[in-house]
């Protein structure tokens, strides 16, 4: 079902952990439909200098957390928010239908995480 | 890893004894015949169905006339259900079936119930056993069928049939159990189980897929799902599976008399396993009986808490251990296993489930080997896990 690029990236997945006194940080799911997921940011002058994250999920749901997490790492928030799901999906060489929908979350952990970032911002 | 991939999944399929299929490849070729032929062919064809009828029927206790050959258990289950409900239609509206019940029966019944039938579920305690005494409180004079597996797939409860039969007959109601699980692993006696109907497949116990069984007591009324020819006393159409059949009943006469020797060689391997996993990973809950006596022989069922059951599947089949997961991931569907909630888990644990079923060629050393790769696999995934850090990690060690 899954292909080989998803097992190697479940298998060997980056950006595992959570970020000290992150800038912005997002947790998106919910236990009962089986996935959480928790991105956490750093963040200079608007560019993503390191993201990281938590999953409690499946091979699908870690692999596209790991390789969101990785192709949003440099980017300014704004080119970050313009990646979705499906980015992510083709960079993974593709997903079983019916694992789709964990690769929203990481698209909406994101955006959560750098909504918490620019709330943060107007606070300060 | 091991040299070879370990195989712990033998709830969902098992390897076809080489034995079994010696005796089946004769009926591909030779003996190719159509059993409901007269000529020598056809009669060479029926002989051999004719003696896995009566060999499967004696290992039962049950006369070969009531022996019907099906495609399956999915087939058997379906029959009955639906062969039973259209029977009595008039007498009753009520089927009774208990919550932990195999897909083919669940989904059955709720078709059923579209059709005007009324389903009521029994109550299982939180290791799976009927509530006997809430059973007793819902049959009543509409109710027609009563229905609950031998035993259970995903978490091995061994069900009071006995019990649960004359509760059924004391209100004047049919009695089935879906003994997929049981046949050919748990000693089964249908006349003194009381039961009228029991659904059996092949592929369970080494022998081939795509054959399984309905035994229909003498006298009780059912409806044919299957109409055609006049295969199996005109009650299944459709031309006889003569190697399946060959197979399955070689197959059951193999597990029948290797029953005891088996039991104690895999249970040996699931009470290693349990016993380790319970002591070697933390915040594991095993699902099902804790009496090993009332739970499949083969059968380890354990939810990993904070972690996801798909995943752990996964990282074990990457380690070459093949297991299964009652998890949403795994099952394609967004709700986890009916089973595990039925037992009262919350949706958490019941995601995060892993069944290992055991069988003949497993080894010591693939249990041992397996419980290392599950502490490796489990503490990987917690380490990723948003849920372990905020309950579980200040203990862990």
């Amino acid at each position: 079902m899954y292909n080989e690029k998803v097992m190697e990236v479940f298998k060997n997945p980056k950006n595992v952990g959570e970020i000290e006194n992150p800038d912005g940080i997002g947790t998106v799911g919910n236990a009962a439909c089986g996935d959480i997921m928790q991105i956490s940011l750093k963040i200079e002058n608007d560019v993503i200098v390191d993201a990281k994250f938590k999953t409690f999920g499946c091979a699908a749901a870690i692999a596209t957390s790991s390789t969101a997490t990785e192709m949003i790492k440099g980017k300014t928030i704004d080119e970050a928010l313009k990646i979705t799901n499906k980015i992510v999906v083709e960079k993974l060489g593709g997903l079983p239908a019916q694992k789709l929908h964990c690769s929203v979350l990481a698209e909406e952990a994101i955006q959560k995480a750098i909504e918490d970032y620019k709330s943060k911002q107007k606070g300060a | 890893m091991l040299n070879k991939p370990i195989y712990f999944d033998h709830a969902a399929t098992t390897p076809l004894d080489k034995k079994v299929l010696e005796k089946m490849l004769p009926y591909f070729t030779e003996n190719f015949g159509n059993a409901n032929s007269q000529h020598v062919f056809g009669r060479n064809a029926v002989k051999g169905v004719d003696e896995a009828r009566d060999s499967i029927a004696k290992i039962i206790g049950a006369k070969p006339g009531e022996i019907y050959f099906t495609s399956g258990g999915t087939e058997a289950d379906n029959w009955a259900l639906r062969g039973v409900a259209h029977a009595f239609k008039d007498k009753g509206r009520k089927i009774i079936i208990s919550p932990i019940e195999h897909a083919a029966m669940i989904s059955t019944a709720k078709a059923l119930e579209k059709e005007g039938f009324i389903i009521e579920y029994m109550k299982v305690d939180g290791e799976g056993f009927v509530d006997l005494d809430h059973l007793k409180s819902i049959v009543d004079d509409d109710t027609i069928l009563v229905a609950c597996m031998m035993a259970n797939n995903e978490v091995g409860t061994i069900e009071p049939i006995k019990e649960i039969a004359k509760i059924a007959h004391e209100k004047g109601a049919l009695a089935f159990s879906d003994a997929v699980q049981a046949a050919g692993v748990l000693k089964i006696d249908v006349k003194d189980l009381g039961v009228d109907l029991m659904s059996m497949s092949s592929h369970k116990i080494y022998g081939p897929k795509g054959v399984g069984l309905l035994y229909i007591k003498t006298g009780v009324r059912i409806e044919s799902i299957i109409t055609g020819g006049h295969q199996e006393r005109t009650k299944r159409g459709g031309t006889t599976n003569v190697p399946g059949v060959i197979g399955f009943a070689e197959a059951f006469r193999i597990a029948d008399e290797n029953l005891e020797e088996n039991a104690k060689y895999v249970s040996s391997l699931r009470d290693r396993f349990i016993k380790r996993v319970l002591a070697e990973v933390p915040f594991v809950k095993l699902n099902g009986p804790v009496d090993g006596a009332k739970r499949l022989p083969a059968n380890a069922d354990f939810s990993f808490k904070y972690i996801e059951g798909e995943s752990i599947l996964f990282s074990l089949d990457l380690a070459g251990i093949a297991v299964s997961s009652g998890s949403a991931c795994s099952s394609g569907s967004l709700e986890p296993s009916h089973v595990l909630l039925a037992l009262g888990l919350p949706d958490e644990l019941a995601h995060g489930s892993i069944r290992f079923s055991f069988g003949k060629h497993n080894t010591v050393e693939e249990v041992d080997y397996c419980v290392e790769e599950i502490k490796t696999a489990v503490d990987r995934l917690r380490k990723m896990s948003p849920l372990f850090k905020a309950e579980g990690e200040i203990n862990y060690v």
